[in-house]
């Protein structure tokens, strides 16, 4: 419990930062915007709906759709982290700042603005003396309510690989660790209320023409985003090495397992989890990750788009030249273990049905319910089993991967997408169905590392005797210690037990 | 006439203003002697409204011209024509947002001239107590803000007074008093003013010459005395004979 509110004030204050640097950017934005808009109908109208066009846009989605914007525009614009973050939520807050400071101009009293106009106001004199101190009021609500999204909705930078309160909650709901997400939500709330508390105390003052108890509210906040951005300060001299982890419990135990390893070399180590899959790779190849883990079949059918399924020591080395070649990274070896999809039930069931492979599925499949990860239905494995087998099953219906396995277990799915090194295969007395067709190619576990630590011989070699020496065995017991129920271990406690199995 | 710095000459010369097809004013000359109390009269749609705001510019004219003291009020930026010109309105326009007395320092302030003695001295002009100085507007009363109105558009000293249904929103007896403090202002400052009203007993009462409109045009223009004699054609006379009409029905009662 302590250990995960420990947490909390580093990631809040990166937290409070992105938020804060949201709000004012949309403020530097909205307000020249919202009062051209006032004045024109017709790009008011245009504005608006912009906006509200944008809300509509689930906000993981936005987040997720400027990592490939602004991979196109390239040039050295990092495409992970802090800008694609600081865009989306930009965005996002610019509605209520907007609709508010429109709707409060068009809504001023004529008289007002004709007596303006009579005692010979410029234009704008007329903004600076009537229409904005008139405004202020409903230009403020908006703006709170902009400080209240963008601070619910930075959780979710944590999948572009921006360190927020998001970092607790999605490790959190990936390892059924409910006090890392109890954690993060009680942070996110508390700094919500707080920079919510301070500019309603700021409206109120300015209501009451109390300026310097408005003023005051808002040095207060200033100062708690300055007190925020300190350790950015501090840390100006060495770079720190980044690891990489997907959103998953294997993904976290192996990136504390490596970064473990470079702290023991002497480097200083950050870790950017809950990166998205397709983000991964893309990070690890512009230099945002040092390094990090994937498998084999990911990038041979969402990066090199293959569709074959060759033995797994001529696709290792085909992906090596490939990532060498078009993006520069290095493979520095497999870890020893697969984590391929595998098809999987409940033992009893297949046993009664008298299923072993995928080729004893096709023909019940009519009669099963189908439970995939969330991603399994569009990825081009899916289409290259279903090559092989013509699998058609009542339904199919994504769940997260630890409610899939829930899903199983309930008898909501009966066959699920599974993962082979996946500690609940074993621990559930699952059935893992063979593939006799070869449609599914080989996943080995693969360390991937960045160009620009390619000629770092200290780097590889702390990390080489990681090499071929982690069995599926351990690497399934390890992520099971992080994904059952009881007795849960958090996944750098697992990382450590993992490379005391192993002998490191 | 008064002749020492009177107010100036007000000159319109085939002004012209249309919404659409239809014209608001319609060719209108006119000429307006500095000093003079003038009321524009008519029924609503009249024009007279619109005729009153192509002086300040709030409303610009299609054709034709409007002169001050011989120079076209067009010739200089709108602000800096504005602000030499009080402009008084039915809705008042008080600064919600300012106390009474940042309310009527404000034109000074715009002007570059802070004058917070003058500011005060204005309230005692207007009738009003220096209590109010620091309340906000929307805890006078409708006599009191449009007091107000009136000590904003005279802090500056214009020379001219332009006001368009000034007294309209007011209860009778707030707007009897406030008529007589205007009229008095205006001889006090020596004010040319030009008062929009469609109530033929304040023009009568109030102003030494009364311009009936309507249809966007010029119907009479004729002293308050002659009106009462029954010159100045039948629209003048359809609009006189409300008053006199009531009048004569009060005397009856009160025989």
């Amino acid at each position: 419990m302590n250990e995960a509110f420990a947490r909390v004030p580093a990631l809040a204050a990166q937290h409070l930062l992105l938020a804060m640097a949201a709000l004012a950017l949309a403020l530097v934005i909205g307000v020249p915007v919202a009062i051209r808009a006032a004045r024109a109908p017709r790009l008011a109208g245009t504005v608006l709906g912009f906006a509200s066009l944008v809300q509509t846009i689930p906000s993981l989605a936005l987040l997720a759709l400027f990592y490939p914007v602004l991979l196109w525009i390239g040039h050295g614009v990092p495409a992970l982290g802090f800008l694609p973050a600081l865009l989306a939520l930009t965005l996002y807050a610019l509605l209520p700042i907007v609709r508010n400071i429109v709707t409060g101009l068009r809504g001023l009293d004529p008289a007002v603005l004709e007596a303006a106009d009579g005692i010979g106001m410029t234009r704008a004199q007329k903004l600076r003396l009537v229409e904005l101190p008139l405004v202020l009021p409903i230009a403020m609500a908006g703006v709170r309510t902009a400080a209240v999204w963008t601070i619910g909705a930075a959780t979710l930078s944590t999948t572009v690989g921006q360190p927020s309160l998001g970092d607790l909650i999605f490790a959190g709901l990936q390892t059924q660790a409910w006090t890392l997400v109890i954690a993060g939500c009680v942070g996110a709330a508390g700094l919500a209320l707080g920079v919510d508390l301070l500019l309603g105390a700021a409206e109120r003052a300015a209501g009451e023409r109390r300026w310097k108890r408005a003023g005051a509210a808002l040095l207060l906040l200033g100062l708690a985003v300055a007190a925020a951005s300190v350790p950015l300060w501090r840390s100006g001299g060495e770079r720190r090495i980044v690891v990489g982890a997907k959103n998953f419990s294997e993904q976290y135990i192996l990136a504390r397992l490596i970064g473990d390893r470079l702290s023991r070399a002497g480097y200083a180590v950050t870790y950017r989890d809950g990166l998205g899959s397709a983000v991964a790779f893309g990070a690890v190849a512009g230099g945002e990750v040092d390094v990090y883990v994937d498998y084999a079949g990911t990038l041979w059918t969402a990066e090199m788009h293959r569709s074959d399924t060759p033995p797994r020591a001529d696709q290792l080395s085909a992906i090596a030249d490939w990532v060498q070649k078009s993006r520069g990274v290095t493979l520095l070896g497999a870890l020893g273990f697969e984590n391929a999809y595998a098809f999987a039930m409940r033992g009893d069931d297949a046993q009664r049905r008298g299923i072993a492979t995928l080729d004893d599925l096709v023909r019940v499949a009519p009669q099963l319910r189908f439970g995939a990860d969330l991603e399994f239905l569009d990825r081009p494995e899916w289409a290259a089993i279903r090559r092989g087998y013509p699998l058609r099953f009542a339904n199919a219906t994504p769940y997260a991967p630890t409610f899939m396995y829930r899903a199983l277990e309930s008898r909501r799915a009966d066959v699920i997408s599974a993962f082979s090194s996946d500690g609940r295969i074993a621990a559930d007395r699952l059935t893992v169905l063979g593939d006799p067709r070869h449609a599914i190619p080989g996943y080995d576990a693969i360390v991937l590392v960045a160009p620009s630590r390619r000629e770092d011989a200290r780097f590889r070699d702390a990390l080489r005797p990681l090499i071929g020496r982690i069995p599926v065995a351990a690497m399934r017991e390890a992520n099971y210690r992080v994904d059952r129920d009881r007795d849960k271990q958090s996944p750098e406690a697992a990382a450590r037990w993992l490379a005391a199995r192993v002998g490191l | 006439m008064p002749a020492l710095s009177s107010g100036p000459t007000v000159v319109f010369e085939q002004v012209g203003k249309r919404y659409g097809d239809a014209a608001a004013i319609d060719g209108v000359s006119l000429s307006i002697a500095g000093g003079t109390f003038v009321a524009l009269v008519g029924a609503s749609g009249s024009g007279k409204s619109t005729l009153l705001k192509t002086v300040n510019r709030l409303v610009t004219p299609d054709h034709g011209r409007v002169l001050l003291d011989g120079c076209d009020v067009a010739g200089e930026p709108a602000p800096a024509l504005r602000r030499r010109i009080g402009y008084v309105f039915q809705d008042v326009g008080l600064f919600p947002h300012l106390s009474v007395a940042e309310n009527i320092a404000l034109p000074l302030r715009l002007a570059g001239t802070p004058d917070a003695a003058r500011a005060a001295a204005m309230l005692d002009l207007v009738g009003l107590p220096p209590t109010v100085a620091t309340r906000m507007p929307a805890e006078l009363s409708g006599g009191q803000r449009q007091r107000v109105g009136v000590a904003r558009a005279l802090v500056t000293r214009p020379g001219l007074l332009l006001m368009d249904e000034p007294f309209g929103a007011l209860d009778p007896v707030t707007r009897e008093s406030l008529a007589g403090a205007v009229k008095r202002l205006h001889d006090e400052l020596a004010l040319t003013t030009i008062m929009v009203t469609h109530d033929m007993t304040e023009a009568l009462l109030l102003a030494e010459r009364a311009i009936v409109m309507a249809g966007g045009q010029v119907a009479a223009d004729e002293p308050p005395a002659a009106l009462l004699r029954g010159e100045g054609g039948s629209a003048a006379q359809a609009l006189v004979a409300v008053p006199r009409g009531q009048a004569a029905r009060l005397a009856a009662l009160s025989t």
